[in-house]
């Protein structure tokens, strides 16, 4: 049972990097990004293209650190992934999301654009890698560390909380101490007052973005690492990130995190009396029971 | 009352900051105001008195560029900034507070002023002290929560906030709604402190005794038109103005 | 070529265009009048679907019943089937409504993607309920004695036209009577309509309803013509996205439109199928993608260039509004 808890907790903090993602750009733009969990796809699948190709053309060494299940390509590949899921995501505000609301669209157009967009970057990874699943480093055999109290836990697992922790911190410094930071938490509050206030609210909503889309693109790498790539696996996590931010708040980005490590932790826990493909509808019930309880999630909206 | 008096100082004009022109402004089809003028001179408060739905906001608005006439003109000293966006006037030196919405409630009194001070590109932190001196409450407070600071206070903020780029005029809408009478009187004084460190203001008040007890001269606009305007204090002596707006 | 392939191709175009206009029309009705974003298309689609299946079906005997574990079979006739499909489609359709209907927009359309995920995967890992995810097979067809088996499309399709007319009339009828006028009025500002004095929660639970029994029917059809079906047919691409291009290729809020959107892009989809016959052989197993790949995009372009659609709104129903 400790050990689902504690497998919950490193599902859960790659959830909550998404659904920091999602609680972002809901914060800023009130509008629910349903491209996101492709986002990570897209990060997953960017990061492996790197390390099987320019990485290894270029003859970085291919040995893995310890006990880890990667080496110095992952090492690089990661921020560089990063880095392009944030442009990704930069570009796909500016071309469709921007574009539609310039042209006043629903919010119903909206979402529909972004359900369009998440099949357009799957039909894309299918193209481009098949459906097979893939492995950052195929043919591993990965022994589990044993922790006090009988815990058994991956080398891999406990980086990848670490990992997590990090870039929390990083975005949670970014956003209380940075100038950029505090407009964006400023326009998130009161847009028209940012507005009014000479915050350039453009510059803002590429900055969120690009935050999310990194994040996106960190957590599709970490479960990558963790347990596998298929061309679905954001699209599974669709749910799971949802339910994580309304859980937390929409707008709320610690809401958010907590949210993540919640989802994941009963996720995880239902396999005990449940099969694990049930996961994601499991995610789904709590967000249903939330909405209707509770519909503000636990700490409640950031504002308005 | 129905007399439209043409405001004695139109030959000294070449005085103001602010001048509004014939304003007719609207939302959709409807014309809000019809024909207004205004002026403001340096160093002045002006105030802006008239029953609901009178147009007051909208007068604001219009100044600040969060509506477009259709017909008129506002100049910034000889500077034509007839529907210039709010982004651009922020620059010019023209701040606005509105009536509600006014602070961002989940950021701290500290972080409200750096948010308004977001264009500059110095060290504002010289000013940021002038704001805690004039208004020390904040001062105390500096890293509290708007969100949970007295209706009183959040109007400070909100008027610092909007005081951060060392603007040459201030347009505030309504500063004293909503408050317990003891802020109303609180936040007039501050209003006349903030004029004497050299800001010219236009205000928006229901309260029309006391905005015209603070100010150097007032404008009464009714149903979207100029009624009256002139001194202040001549506008309190005046009986039908006393009778209508001025309660007793 | 000759002549009766070809007729014998068209049939079978015409045939699922048909089916998929009857799904675009139970959207139509959510969406297109009530504005209601039902993004769980495929599940009523897979509840539809299997329900007639599992009531048409004979109770499979002698070796193949250690193959197949179905909760019930009962043999009854196709009417019975379509009728079933729909009436249980209902009744979950409400089920699921009373706690989903009274959530903003956003959140109706992540609830209902959820809804329909779980239940594929019910469908998908309960065995005992229809075989699991190795489906149903050997559905029977109405009519199959008529005709020789391969003129039998064409009965078919003249059956699938019959409903599809058939619910198109109700569709219609229900639409420009007082009750579809509360509708559209939810549709164009929920705030309002609810102060006309009308329960605006039950006429939105009776256009989700009423949708989802004509979404149910169509799935009951689809089995029929496909006699197999199996959880990985009711995929969000297939069961809900290329529905919602259709609806909004049509034209929302316009039932004619709804269903010549349903037929153009079925058109379009089945024309990639010969776009990716010329692709070299290597990449012929990506076809599907691309396919698909094809229908997002003009999907994006729909929305950002012509978001009414080919038809638009109906004149008449927008007239309604004044």
């Amino acid at each position: 049972m400790l050990e689902l808890f504690m497998y919950g907790i490193v599902l859960g903090s790659i959830i909550s990097l998404g659904a920091i993602g999602i609680t972002l750009v809901y914060g800023i733009l009130r509008f629910g990004n349903f491209a996101h969990g492709d986002l990570m796809t897209t990060g997953a699948y960017i990061a492996f293209f790197f390390v099987t190709g320019p990485l290894n053309w270029v003859g970085i060494p291919d040995n893995m650190f310890g006990p880890f299940s990667f080496g110095w390509r992952m090492v690089i590949a990661f921020p560089l992934s990063m880095l392009s899921v944030g442009g990704v995501a930069i570009l796909l505000d500016r071309i469709l999301y921007q574009t539609l609301r310039n042209k006043e669209a629903g919010r119903v157009t909206l979402s529909m654009s972004a359900l369009g967009a998440s099949f357009i970057i799957r039909m894309g990874v299918l193209l481009i890698w098949g459906a097979d699943y893939k492995f950052y480093k195929p043919g591993l055999i990965r022994p589990a560390l044993e922790l006090p109290a009988g815990i058994k836990i991956r080398p891999d697992q406990i980086l990848i909380l670490i990992v997590v922790a990090i870039l929390v911190t990083a975005v949670h410094l970014f956003l209380k101490k940075s100038r950029m930071g505090k407009a964006m938490r400023a326009t998130s509050d009161n847009m028209e007052l940012a507005r009014l206030s000479g915050i350039e609210i453009q510059k803002v909503i590429y900055y969120t973005w690009g935050i999310g889309g990194a994040l996106a693109a960190a957590a599709g790498v970490l479960y990558g690492i963790d347990v596998q790539l298929h061309p679905g696996m954001g699209w599974n996590f669709l749910i799971p990130l949802f339910a994580a931010a309304i859980l937390g708040g929409l707008g709320n980005v610690y809401g958010a995190l907590v949210g993540g490590l919640v989802i994941g932790v009963v996720q995880q826990m239902s396999t005990a009396v449940l099969l694990p493909t049930y996961k994601p509808a499991v995610a789904f019930i709590i967000m249903i029971v939330l909405l209707l309880i509770r519909p503000q999630g636990i700490f409640g909206r950031s504002s308005r | 009352m129905n007399e439209c008096w043409r405001p004695i100082w139109v030959d000294r004009t070449d005085n103001y900051i602010l001048k509004v022109e014939d304003i007719t402004v609207g939302y959709s089809k409807i014309d809000i105001l019809h024909g207004v003028d205004l002026l403001l001179r340096k160093g002045e408060i002006v105030s802006i008195i008239g029953p609901n739905g009178a147009g007051k906001s909208t007068l604001l608005k219009t100044i600040f560029g969060l509506l477009k006439p259709r017909k008129g003109n506002v100049f910034l000293q000889d500077r034509d900034i007839t529907g210039e966006k709010p982004e651009r006037l922020v620059r010019r030196g023209i701040s606005y507070v509105p009536q509600v919405e006014n602070v961002f409630s989940s950021l701290t009194i500290q972080e409200n002023l750096e948010m308004g001070a977001f264009t500059r590109t110095d060290d504002f932190s010289g000013r940021i002290e002038e704001i805690y001196e004039l208004f020390p409450v904040l001062g105390e407070r500096r890293n509290q929560r708007v969100g949970n600071l007295s209706g009183g206070q959040h109007q400070m903020v909100a008027m610092s906030r909007a005081l951060m780029l060392d603007p040459q005029v201030l347009l505030l809408d309504e500063p004293s709604a909503g408050l317990a009478p003891k802020f109303v009187s609180m936040i007039f004084e501050r209003i006349i402190d903030i004029n004497k460190t050299g800001v010219s203001l236009i205000l928006v008040e229901q309260n029309a005794r006391e905005a015209l007890n603070m100010a150097h001269r007032g404008y009464v606009l009714t149903t979207g038109r100029n009624v009256l305007d002139g001194e202040a204090k001549a506008l309190l002596a005046n009986e039908e103005i006393g009778r209508l707006y001025l309660g007793g | 070529m000759q002549i009766g392939g070809i007729l014998a191709y068209l049939v079978s175009f015409a045939i699922m265009a048909t089916i998929y206009a009857v799904f675009s029309l139970g959207l139509n009705i959510q969406w297109g009048y009530t504005g209601l974003f039902n993004i769980g298309i495929a599940g009523f689609f897979a509840i539809g679907a299997y329900m007639s299946s599992l009531i048409t079906m004979p109770k499979p005997s002698g070796t193949y019943a250690e193959y197949v574990d179905v909760l019930f079979a009962l043999n009854l006739p196709f009417p019975i089937g379509l009728l079933g499909a729909g009436v249980v489609c209902g009744i979950i359709a409400y089920l699921i409504g009373i706690p989903t209907l009274k959530l903003g927009e956003d959140y109706l359309a992540i609830a209902t993607i959820g809804i329909a995920e779980t239940v594929r995967l019910i469908f998908n890992n309960e065995q005992w309920l229809a075989n699991g995810p190795r489906g149903l097979a050997g559905l029977p067809q109405p009519l199959s004695g008529l005709v020789e088996a391969r003129f039998y499309n064409y009965i078919y399709l003249m059956i699938v036209i019959l409903i599809l007319v058939i619910l198109y009339l109700a569709t219609e009828r229900a639409i420009r009577s007082p009750w579809g006028r509360v509708l559209r009025a939810i549709r164009e500002d929920e705030v309002s309509a609810s102060m006309s004095g009308k329960k605006i929660s039950s006429f939105k639970m009776q256009a989700f309803v009423f949708g989802a029994m004509v979404m149910g029917i169509g799935g009951a059809l689809y089995a029929h013509y496909t006699k197999a079906i199996s959880p990985d047919v009711f995929t969000p691409l297939y069961g809900t996205f290329i529905i919602w291009v259709m609806v909004i290729a049509g034209g929302s809020g316009n039932n004619k439109g709804v269903i010549l959107g349903a037929f153009v892009v079925w058109a379009i989809w089945i024309g990639t199928q010969f776009i990716t016959n010329f692709l070299p052989y290597t990449l012929k197993a990506r076809a599907p993608y691309i396919r698909f790949l094809i229908i997002g995009i003009l999907l994006e372009i729909i929305l950002l260039y012509r978001p009414r659609g080919l038809l638009g709104e109906e004149k008449a129903v927008s007239r309604m509004m004044e």
